[in-house]
């Protein structure tokens, strides 16, 4: 499909969003501020895929943002228990 | 989050239908049309699904299962989505002022709902509502990350401010 | 339609943004939790109607991502503060303000 201004100003905005957080996830400081930025960018992820659905024009990459989103935040839980064990 | 130390009600049989119907319809939306043969299968998985669970079926003992709960849960789902909003808008503001404005302090708020997921729904908005963050529950009391936190604040002044308007409706839907 | 939906879009990318922005300038790990938690769920939101305007036959599955967003992020920050909070990671906070919830403990 063809994209509109707005649809490519989003995928911009966005793009610079997952940079960012990429750049939080670089700069640490410490492992606590690496863990909120991979959260951060699973989410995004999470919609991204679900946007790469609608660009590629095919509801299957929906399943796979579901599976994403669920296991994201199944590894969330488990990083979170191992930092409290450490504590 | 801790559940220790909470009084659980005991779940009934209409906890249990209520967790069928809820996984059937969880089903129906994956599966996104109406064939019988889709429908039928639903019908037995969800069964599967809910009689396997229900070792945790107490997690659900919590919920007010009758007609005079909807009013409160779509005024509870209307505040909700306000605050939301509001927080966003709220967190724009703050992320894109230069100064930064902050002043975060862990403050402590008390709940009066009973049931572990009464606590959970409430942590959840907390989260989500306007500068905080629910850090733990130990109880009756939530432990909140609030960032900007009026000095000299006490947990009466916090619980009013922080959860009071989640809770008045929730009470309507949740122990 | 499709203007609604690009705006919808446009605003789900701004408030993604936001929050990355708050991920980068706020001074301590808890702050960088709430900024990055609550923009990034309603974001994912408007971009999930955003889509679902687009395409109105996926409104099943995308209201079953949209539920799953709602329900695991803010959950999942609060895991992550609550396990700094247990691992001893003291919040960052000005000088002049008192913490009441250290006080009594």
């Amino acid at each position: 499909m063809t994209l509109t201004l707005l649809e490519i100003v989003a995928l911009g905005l966005l793009g610079a969003a997952v940079l960012l957080s990429l750049l939080r996830l670089i700069l640490g400081p410490t492992a606590p501020d690496r863990v909120v930025a991979a959260d951060t960018l699973a989410v995004i992820t999470t919609s991204g895929l679900v946007i790469l659905a609608a660009l590629l024009g095919s509801p299957l990459y929906l399943d796979v943002a579901l599976i994403y989103g669920t296991l994201a935040f199944v590894g969330v839980v488990a990083i979170a228990r191992t930092i409290e064990g450490n504590g | 989050m801790t559940t220790k130390s909470i009084q659980q009600p005991e779940p009934g049989f209409v906890h249990g239908l209520f967790l069928y119907l809820l996984v059937f319809t969880l089903w129906m939306l994956l599966v996104g049309n109406l064939d019988t043969a889709e429908m039928a299968a639903g019908v037995v998985v969800a069964l599967i699904v809910t009689l396997a669970s229900r070792p945790h079926l107490s997690i659900l003992a919590g919920l007010i299962i009758s007609p005079s709960a909807l009013l409160p849960l779509l005024r509870y789902l209307g505040t909700f989505i306000v605050a939301l909003v509001q927080a966003n808008l709220d967190m724009a503001r703050r992320v894109l002022s230069p100064s930064l404005p902050l002043q975060p302090a862990v403050v402590e708020v008390e709940t009066k709902l009973k049931s572990s997921l009464g606590r959970l729904i409430l942590a959840n908005s907390i989260t989500l509502t306007p500068g905080t963050l629910t850090v733990d529950v130990q109880d009756e009391v939530l432990l909140v990350h609030w960032v900007d936190a009026p000095p000299g604040s006490d947990r009466l002044s916090t619980t009013k401010a922080i959860t009071s308007k989640f809770e008045q409706h929730l009470k309507g839907f949740v122990l | 339609m499709r203007l609604i939906a690009d705006l919808f879009l446009v605003v789900g990318a701004a408030f993604t943004l936001f929050g990355a922005i708050g991920l980068i300038r706020m001074p301590d790990v808890y702050n960088r939790i709430q900024a990055g938690t609550k923009a990034v769920t309603l974001g994912s939101l408007c971009l999930l109607i955003g889509i679902a305007l687009l395409y109105p036959a996926w409104w099943s599955k995308l209201l079953v991502i949209g539920v799953l967003i709602l329900i695991t992020n803010p959950l999942g920050s609060s895991t992550i503060a609550r396990a700094l909070l247990k691992a001893g990671v003291k919040p960052w906070s000005k000088a002049s303000v008192s913490q009441p919830g250290e006080a009594d403990r």
